[in-house]
C-alpha cells in the first residue's frame, strides 16, 4: 500500500523499525507488529486505561497515540517491568494484596501508578484514589489496588530505586 | 501446620496476568489469520429492504463479507437454553445474522473478512443497507399495550411469558393491619467485563475439527449449543476459553457473533478472529435487570410482616437469550421473601419482547432484584409504623433454629445465622451513636443516612434435578479429576471455567491441603473442553459450592486408593492406616509410612499392587449437589448527601458476609469488595439510557458511569461462618453477594438522609441531578 511510514522507537529496550500505516495506534503497533499483548483494549474512546504504558517515562493511553507520534521515543509496556532480578516492586505489590482479579485492566493500572509513583513517592489514600482516575477496574472495587499501591510506594521508598528500575528497563 | 483451607495465600494465577504472559482471546494470533467486523443496524427496528455488499467485497484487503441471506443454511439460529415451562413460553432466536428484520439497534446485518482490523472497518462503510424503519418500543409496560408495535408478528402484545407462582387470598391485604404499596424501578445497566467479547475459530477441512477460543464463562455450554447451530459434532467441536477478562454473566450466553466466525472460517477455510469493540458491547451483549417491581407488603402495627406480593413486568430485549426466561422468574421469584419469616407470598412476572438488547443473567440475576425489592419494602413499611428499620427486620428475621427454612415460595434454606451476622455488623457500626451524629449534623445542615440490607441469596446451581423441572436444557452437577502424576505433582481438572475468581488458586489449595502436597506442586486446567470431560461452567456463584465440593470428592477417591496400596506395601490392611499431612502411617507404627509422592511412583509404575487395584493415581467426581446454598449477611452503608449538588457521598461501608467455608480470605474480601463496587455502581451511577427510539444513549464509558477507585472510602468486610450442610465443603457462594446486598443498603441510606425533605421513593441510580430534584420539590410542598 502506498501509505506507509518508518516508525521506530525503543520498547523495553529494544530498538524496534517497522513500515506501517500512518493510521495505527500505538497500542495496535505494540500488540500486533510487536507482538507485544500484554497491553490490553478494554474502550474505544480512552476512558478505560487498560492499554497505559510509558511513553518517555509517563503514562500515556495507548489507544489515544498514533504509533507515529511515538516515532523517536522510549515505551515501556508491562513486558518491559520485571527484570532478571524479578518483579517490579509494584508487580510485586499487586500480587502480595490481591490487586488483581481477572487481570485485564491490571498492566494499564499498574502503568498509571508508576506515573504516580514518580511523582509522588508517598500518596496519600486519597491521592492514590484519585491518580487512578484514568483507569477503571470492574473486579476489585479498587480497594487492593489502592493497598497495592501503597504498599509499592512504601516498598520502593525504602529500597529507593522506583526510577531507577524503570529507567533501566527503558535503557538495558 | 496451618491448613491451607481457610488461609490467604497469594495467588498462583498471578505471575502471568502480572507480567505481560497472560493470554486473552484478542491475544491468539494464528497463521493466516484474518478478521472480522459486524455491520450493526443503526435503527431499533426495521425492515431491512436490500444489502449491496459489492463495493465492500472489491476494497483492496478484503477476503470476503457475508450477509444474513448468504448465512442461510449454513448456520442455524442460535436459541436460548432456558425454556421455563407453565407460562406459556414464546422462545425467539436469536438469527445468525438479521435478514428480514432488525429488532434492537446493534444488531448484525453483515459480516466483512479482511487482512486486518483497520481495513474490515472501512469496508463496513461501504457495505449499503435499505432500512424501512419501524416505530420502536422500549419500555416493556409501553410493549403490552395494544396499540404498541409488534416484534414477532405471534407474540401477541409481545408478551413472551407470563409466570405465576404462589397465590394469596385479596381477603389477607384487604384485613390487614397495614398495607405498604410501592413500584421500584430496577433499571437496565449494562455488565461491562473490561474484556469486551471475542473469538478467534479455526478449521481443520482434513479433519472436520473445529476450534473456537472465545470469551465463555461455560465452554461446554457453548459447545452444547453450537454443536447443534453449526453441524459439527461434539467431538469434533473444541470450545477453549483462555484467560477471560471478566464475565459478571455477559459471558454465559452463547450469542450470535462466535458461532458466525466460526461458521465463516469453515466457508473460508482460514482462521478468522472477531474482537468487540466497546461501543458493540454496549448494544450487542446481554444486559441486566431491567424489571418494573410493583411490591405489596401486608402487616401488622407492631412489625409482623404477614404477606408479599410482588408483579414483575421485566424486559427481555428483542430476542430470548440464554438464561433470559429464569432470571425474572425463577431467579427472582423463589426469592422475594428475602431473610425474613412471611408466611403468604406470591409472585406474576410479565417477560416482555422490546426493541432493545437482550437481557440475561448479571452478576446475581434476579437476586439483586428479589432483595432490593424487599429490603426497599421493609424500609417503607418501618417508616409507616413508625418502627426503626432494624427493629422490622429483626422481628421478621428467620431464626437460626428454623434452618433448614422453607420460605413462602417453596425453597428451602440451607443454614443460616442471620442474627449472627448481623450482630457482628453492629459490632463494627455504632448504630446509636450513629443516630446521635445524624440528629447533630442536621441541625447543621449536614444530611447523613444510614441503610441496611439484612439479605439472603440462593446460588451454587444446584440440584439437576430441579434445573430439569424448571426447563433448564442442560444439568447443573459438576465435575472434577485430580491426577496424581507420578512424580508427585498433582494436576486438577474443573468443569468450572474461571474469569478472574481465583479458582486456580482456591481449588488447589484444597488438593493441596487434603492430600498433603505443597501448593505450588499442584496445577488446576480448567476452560477447555478437550481437556475436561465435561462441566456446566462458573455463574450463579456455583464454582466453590458445586466445582470446588467435585475437586474435594475427586481428591477423597485418590486418597482412598492410595491408602490402599500404601497398607499393601506396609503390609497391613487399609483400616489399620492413618493419612495426616501426606503421610500414609500404620496405626501405632510411626516407625513405617510412604509418602503421598511415593504412593504416587507405585501407583503410576504399577510393579507391585494390590489385588484389583488398577495402575494410576487419578480421582474423578460427577457432583451433582442436594440443594442450592443460601449465604446471607448484613450490608450497612452511611451516606451524606449535598443538600446543594444532590450529590451522595459513601463515607461507610460495613459488610458482614457469611458464605459458609471461606476457603481463602484474601481471594473471599476481593469479592467481597468487587460486588459491593458494582452495587453502589447500580444504587448510584450505572444506567442504560434508551431513546424513545430505541438508540442507546449511554453507548460508551463517556456516558455510562462506572464506578472508579475515588468513588469510595475502604470497604470494611468481615465474615461469619455458618457452613452449609449440602457439599462436602460446607461452601456457600461469594461472587454476588455484594451486588444483592449493596443497592438496597445504598438506597436506603439516601432515603434516610432525605427524611427532612419529605421526599417519596426514588428509583436508582441516584444520581445528583435526582437527588437535587427531589430536594427541590420536597422543599416547594413544605
Amino acid at each position: 500500500m502506498a501509505n506507509q511510514v518508518e516508525v521506530s522507537m525503543k520498547v523495553n529496550g529494544s530498538e524496534s523499525r517497522s513500515v506501517i500505516e500512518p493510521r495505527m495506534l500505538l497500542v495496535h503497533y505494540l500488540r500486533e507488529e510487536l507482538n507485544l499483548t500484554g497491553t490490553h483494549i478494554g474502550c474505544d474512546t480512552s476512558q478505560c486505561g487498560a492499554c497505559t504504558v510509558l511513553l518517555d517515562g509517563d503514562p500515556v493511553k495507548s489507544c489515544t497515540v498514533l504509533a507515529v507520534q511515538a516515532n523517536g521515543k522510549s515505551i515501556t509496556t508491562v513486558e518491559g517491568l520485571a527484570s532478571k532480578e524479578g518483579l517490579h516492586p509494584i508487580q510485586m505489590s499487586f500480587w502480595e494484596k490481591h490487586g488483581l482479579q481477572c487481570g485485564f485492566c491490571t498492566p494499564g493500572v499498574m502503568m498509571a501508578a508508576i506515573g504516580l509513583l514518580n511523582e509522588n513517592p508517598d500518596p496519600s489514600e486519597g491521592e492514590i484514589r484519585n491518580a487512578l482516575e484514568g483507569v477503571i477496574c470492574r473486579c476489585t472495587g479498587y480497594q487492593f489496588i489502592v493497598e497495592a499501591v501503597k504498599h509499592a510506594a512504601q516498598t520502593i521508598r525504602e529500597a529507593g530505586e522506583a526510577k531507577v528500575v524503570i529507567a533501566d528497563s527503558m535503557k538495558a | 501446620m496451618a491448613s491451607l483451607i481457610g488461609s490467604a495465600v497469594r495467588r498462583k494465577e498471578d505471575p502471568r496476568l502480572l507480567t505481560g504472559n497472560s493470554c486473552f482471546t484478542d491475544d491468539i494470533k494464528l497463521t493466516g489469520m484474518v478478521y472480522a467486523a459486524f455491520l450493526r443496524s443503526p435503527h431499533a427496528h426495521a425492515r431491512i429492504i436490500s444489502v449491496d455488499a459489492e463495493k465492500a467485497r472489491s476494497l483492496p484487503g478484503v477476503t470476503a463479507v457475508f450477509t444474513g441471506s448468504e448465512l442461510e443454511g449454513k448456520m442455524k439460529a442460535v436459541p436460548a437454553m432456558w425454556f421455563l415451562p407453565g407460562c406459556d413460553l414464546k422462545p425467539k432466536d436469536r438469527p445468525a445474522l438479521a435478514t428480514d428484520k432488525v429488532r434492537y439497534a446493534g444488531e448484525a446485518i453483515a459480516v466483512v473478512i479482511a487482512e486486518n482490523r483497520y481495513v474490515a472497518r472501512d469496508a463496513l462503510d461501504l457495505i449499503e443497507v435499505d432500512y424501512e424503519v419501524l416505530p420502536a418500543v422500549v419500555s416493556q409496560e409501553r410493549a403490552m399495550q395494544d396499540d404498541a408495535t409488534l416484534l414477532h408478528d405471534d407474540v401477541l402484545k409481545n408478551l413472551a411469558l407470563l409466570w405465576k407462582a404462589g397465590e394469596i387470598p385479596e381477603q389477607v391485604f384487604a384485613d390487614a393491619e397495614v398495607v405498604v404499596k410501592q413500584r421500584l424501578y430496577n433499571q437496565r445497566v449494562i455488565p461491562s467485563p473490561m474484556e469486551t467479547r471475542g473469538a478467534v475459530a479455526q478449521f481443520n477441512a482434513g479433519s472436520g475439527e473445529m476450534t473456537i477460543w472465545c470469551t465463555s464463562q461455560n465452554p461446554h455450554i457453548h459447545r452444547l449449543i453450537y454443536s447443534d447451530v453449526l453441524g459439527i459434532p461434539e467431538t469434533k467441536l473444541r470450545i477453549i476459553a483462555p484467560d477471560v477478562g471478566g464475565g459478571f454473566g455477559a459471558k454465559i450466553a452463547t450469542y450470535t457473533e462466535e458461532a458466525v466466525v466460526a461458521c465463516i472460517a469453515r466457508e473460508i477455510q482460514k482462521p478468522v478472529k472477531w474482537v468487540e469493540e466497546r461501543k458493540e458491547h454496549f448494544m450487542a451483549t446481554s444486559h441486566g435487570r431491567d424489571e418494573v417491581l410493583d411490591v405489596e407488603l401486608a402487616g401488622t402495627n407492631d412489625g409482623r410482616i404477614t404477606a408479599l406480593r410482588v408483579t414483575n413486568t421485566a424486559n427481555l430485549g428483542a430476542y430470548l437469550s440464554t438464561f433470559g426466561a429464569g432470571c425474572p422468574t425463577i431467579d427472582f421469584g423463589l426469592m422475594v421473601t428475602g431473610a425474613y419469616d412471611i408466611p403468604q407470598a406470591a409472585v406474576v412476572t410479565y417477560g416482555v419482547y422490546t426493541n432493545t438488547t437482550p437481557t440475561d443473567a448479571y452478576r446475581g440475576a434476579g437476586k439483586p432484584e428479589a432483595t432490593y425489592q424487599i429490603e426497599r419494602a421493609i424500609d417503607l413499611f418501618a417508616d409507616k409504623i413508625g418502627m426503626d428499620p432494624l427493629e422490622v427486620r429483626r422481628i421478621n428475621m428467620v431464626p437460626q433454629d428454623a434452618f433448614p427454612f422453607n420460605n413462602a415460595m417453596g425453597v428451602t434454606y440451607d443454614s443460616g445465622d442471620y442474627q449472627k451476622a448481623l450482630d457482628k455488623a453492629l459490632e463494627i457500626f455504632d448504630y446509636q451513636a450513629f443516630r446521635e451524629e445524624q440528629a447533630d449534623q442536621r441541625k447543621k445542615g449536614k444530611y447523613l443516612g444510614v441503610g441496611f440490607s439484612t439479605y439472603v441469596e440462593l446460588c451454587g446451581f444446584g440440584p439437576s434435578a430441579v434445573a430439569g423441572a424448571i426447563g433448564f436444557q442442560g444439568g447443573v452437577w459438576e465435575n472434577s479429576t485430580v491426577r496424581v502424576h507420578p512424580g508427585g505433582t498433582v494436576t486438577v481438572f474443573t468443569g468450572t471455567s474461571p474469569h478472574g475468581q481465583g479458582t486456580a488458586t482456591t481449588f488447589c489449595q484444597i488438593v493441596a491441603e487434603k492430600l498433603g502436597v505443597p501448593l505450588s506442586d499442584v496445577e488446576l486446567v480448567s476452560g477447555d473442553t478437550q481437556s475436561v470431560s465435561m462441566g456446566w461452567g462458573t455463574y450463579g456463584s456455583r464454582a466453590t459450592a458445586v466445582g470446588g465440593a467435585a475437586v474435594s470428592l475427586a481428591t477423597d477417591r485418590v486418597i482412598e486408593k492410595a491408602r490402599k496400596i500404601a497398607a499393601h506395601e506396609l503390609e497391613t490392611t487399609v483400616d489399620q492406616i492413618e493419612f495426616i499431612a501426606g503421610q500414609f502411617t500404620v496405626k501405632g507404627d510411626l516407625s513405617r509410612g510412604r509418602t503421598i509422592q511415593q504412593i504416587a511412583r507405585s501407583a503410576n509404575y504399577a510393579w507391585n499392587l494390590p489385588e484389583g487395584v488398577e495402575p494410576a493415581l487419578e480421582g474423578q467426581s460427577f457432583f451433582d449437589p442436594s440443594n442450592f446454598v443460601y449465604p446471607f449477611g448484613t450490608h450497612i452503608c452511611v451516606v451524606e448527601v449535598d443538600e446543594g449538588t444532590g450529590e451522595v457521598a459513601i463515607k461507610r461501608y460495613i459488610a458482614v458476609d457469611d458464605v459458609g467455608r471461606v476457603i481463602n480470605p484474601l481471594l473471599a474480601e476481593g469479592q467481597v469488595h468487587g460486588g459491593i463496587a458494582q452495587g453502589v455502581g447500580q444504587a448510584l451511577w450505572e444506567g442504560a439510557v434508551y431513546t424513545e427510539q430505541g438508540q442507546l444513549q449511554s453507548g460508551t464509558f463517556m456516558d455510562y458511569t462506572m464506578p472508579k477507585a475515588r468513588f469510595f472510602p475502604p470497604i470494611e468486610s468481615a465474615f461469619t461462618e455458618t457452613l452449609s450442610p449440602v457439599n462436602p465443603l460446607g461452601a456457600k457462594g461469594i461472587g454476588e453477594t455484594g451486588t444483592t446486598a449493596a443497592p438496597p443498603a445504598v438506597v436506603n441510606a439516601v432515603m434516610d438522609a432525605l427524611k427532612p425533605f419529605g421526599v417519596g421513593s426514588l428509583d436508582m441510580p441516584l444520581t445528583p441531578e435526582k437527588v437535587w430534584r427531589a430536594i427541590r420539590s420536597g422543599r416547594d410542598k413544605e
